[in-house]
């Protein structure tokens, strides 16, 4: 039997207010432990809590830049649980009335463009952190209270890619609108995923699980991948899927059951008393929608149209907005598009891969960039060289006029000088000029190459074909 | 009976409470009688109106976002049942 498997995913992201949802406590990250604390946000008794403006602000932007639609009148509501790292022993979310609601995002699959539904966005408080030590669990509560917002989607994706992809563009979405800085490695955006699959072809549901721990996209990727192979071969042995909360073990590479918790999840959900109603008019959704960048969809569909860049490399330069401010610095400083698009999808990005970096850690000006490539344009360095010189305005933040001077690294146009060093390779390799002569052209091709090499790759390379073929004739 | 015997503890579990025989027995009737008292609620229709979340209608008590210092990490941690090296310290607990 051919299975497909149904995929919807939670996001948490926390947003980038100064401020915690519900007191003045800062948000930053680090800080020694219970330091960016107050009675509010460590849930003691009396401590009243009262909503940050700014919250709604961006959990609205990010809302309209995912097409959703807004409530404009929702109250909280108490979730109620007890573990160590919220103490209050509820958690003030929004249950029946998310702010924000019926929206998508749109991903590119090989069979076009299909659009992921989006369910709704809510507010809510983020909870402590617990560290577990034989002695007991110590519990750090700077972050608890720092606000986040859930982004439910709906069970609209088919493959782990598809999920993955899904991740990919909220991520930049969140990223372009300065909603949330997204650093996984910080927990400022977390993922869980609910997997079930059934027969091909059936439109009923089949039991889902839920699966968390994932730390990074690829393992999303991975965990559902397996999880949808787990349960097929489960299906197929007879089984029955169970609903469950299954952990991912990264270095096993597989799922989990999590030891279900004692009882059945009742959080016994009510309006939260201790708050007022949020209510948004027209005039606060205008002004968010005005504040609203060019997202990532406009900005490759312009990169395409005005810059003629290929849908690829408009997709790359796009998914961050980090990258694409890079790209579109460098092409203001005087580089074409397509010369500045060559260079970070290759050079830049390769370096950055290699040592697993992220462009915001580069040390490269775009205006340096940019100069770069005007040497290689205007003559005066190869492209070999300039791969060099990149390699240190990578290592230093140099400008490349400065290395290309300081290591005589301008290129040679001297006729008289390159003719010298072809004659001295050709004296040296005989053999190449004798296959030349019996018509293996390809050794001419050997020739230029070992005339780059005695150059140090600064030789201009079309003056060096072009000798090397002359001396060539002449022998 | 709106209440069973089973609902009380089921609730007190949830609230990690624990009851004597007596106590639930106690409670039960007691949940009962509220709840049958409630129950006039019922009556009336409510088709279309609105849920309420208070007695009184407010609107937006927001705060400005802007940082005020935090408390005396020591003074906080007074409220902790036990603490060590600036952490909040309970028994262990394992996911």
């Amino acid at each position: 039997m051919e299975f497909e498997a149904i995929i919807g995913l939670e996001v948490h992201a926390e947003l980038s207010t100064k401020t915690k949802i519900y007191c003045g406590c800062t948000t930053e990250f680090g800080g020694e432990q219970n330091t960016h604390c107050c009675p509010v946000c460590m849930g003691l008794p009396g401590a009243l809590p009262v909503l940050n403006k700014e919250v709604v602000t961006y959990a609205m932007k990010a809302g309209l830049a995912l097409n959703c639609e807004i409530n404009k009148e929702t109250y909280m509501a108490r979730k109620n649980y007890f573990y160590p790292d919220c103490p209050k022993n509820y958690q003030i979310t929004q249950d029946e009335t998310p702010l924000c609601k019926n929206g998508y995002i749109e991903i590119t699959t090989e069979e076009g463009t299909k659009k992921i539904g989006i369910q709704r966005i809510h507010i809510e408080e983020d909870a402590g952190k617990a560290l577990h030590r034989e002695d007991g669990t110590y519990v750090d509560f700077n972050r608890s209270g720092v606000p986040l917002i859930e982004i439910v989607s709906k069970p609209d994706m088919r493959t782990a890619q598809e999920a993955k992809m899904y991740l990919e563009n909220l991520k930049a979405i969140l990223q372009y609108t300065e909603v949330s800085d997204c650093k996984m490695e910080e927990g400022s955006l977390r993922c869980d995923a609910n997997v079930s699959v059934r027969p091909k072809g059936s439109t009923e549901f089949g039991v889902k699980t839920e699966i968390k721990n994932m730390n990074s996209f690829k393992a999303v990727e991975k965990a559902i991948e397996y999880e949808i192979k787990r349960q097929i071969e489960a299906i197929n042995r007879g089984e029955k899927i169970v609903q469950e909360t299954r952990r991912w073990d990264e270095a096993k590479g597989e799922t989990v059951v999590m030891r279900s918790k004692e009882e059945a999840h009742d959080y016994r959900y009510f309006p939260e008393p201790d708050m007022v109603y949020l209510v948004v008019d027209d005039e606060w959704i205008n002004n968010v929608k005005s504040t609203l960048p060019e997202l990532p969809d406009k900005k490759r569909a312009r990169y395409i149209s005005e810059y003629g860049l290929p849908e690829y490399d408009a997709s790359i330069l796009t998914s961050s907005k980090a990258l694409a401010a890079f790209f579109e610095d460098t092409v203001k400083e005087g580089a074409s598009p397509k010369d500045a698009s060559n260079w970070i999808m290759g050079e830049v990005l390769r370096t950055l891969n290699d040592r697993e970096m992220s462009i915001e850690d580069i040390k490269v000006q775009p205006k340096h960039l940019s100069k770069l490539i005007e040497l290689i344009n205007n003559g005066t360095i190869t492209g070999t060289i300039a791969k060099k010189v990149f390699k240190d305005m990578f290592e230093t933040g140099d400008d490349p006029e400065k290395i290309v001077n300081e290591k005589g690294m301008v290129q040679i146009s001297d006729e008289n000088a390159i003719r010298d060093i072809v004659n001295k390779v050709l004296d040296e390799n005989p053999q190449s000029v004798e296959d030349f002569k019996n018509g293996k052209t390809k050794a001419m091709g050997f020739v230029v190459g070992q005339v780059m090499k005695a150059s140090k790759g600064k030789a201009n390379p079309q003056l060096v074909n072009k000798l090397v073929e002359e001396e060539l004739q002449k022998r | 009976m709106l209440v069973t015997i089973r609902d009380v503890e089921y609730v007190a579990k949830l609230a990690r409470l624990e009851f004597t025989e007596e106590q639930k027995q106690r409670f039960t009737e007691d949940l009962n009688g509220i709840l049958n008292y409630v129950e006039m609620l019922n009556e009336v229709d409510t088709e279309n109106v609105e849920i309420s979340i208070g007695a009184y209608r407010v609107e937006n008590a927001l705060r400005e976002d802007v940082v005020k210092d935090s408390f005396n990490r020591d003074s906080l941690l007074k409220n902790a049942p036990d603490s060590q090296d600036g952490f909040v310290k309970v028994p262990k607990v394992i996911e």
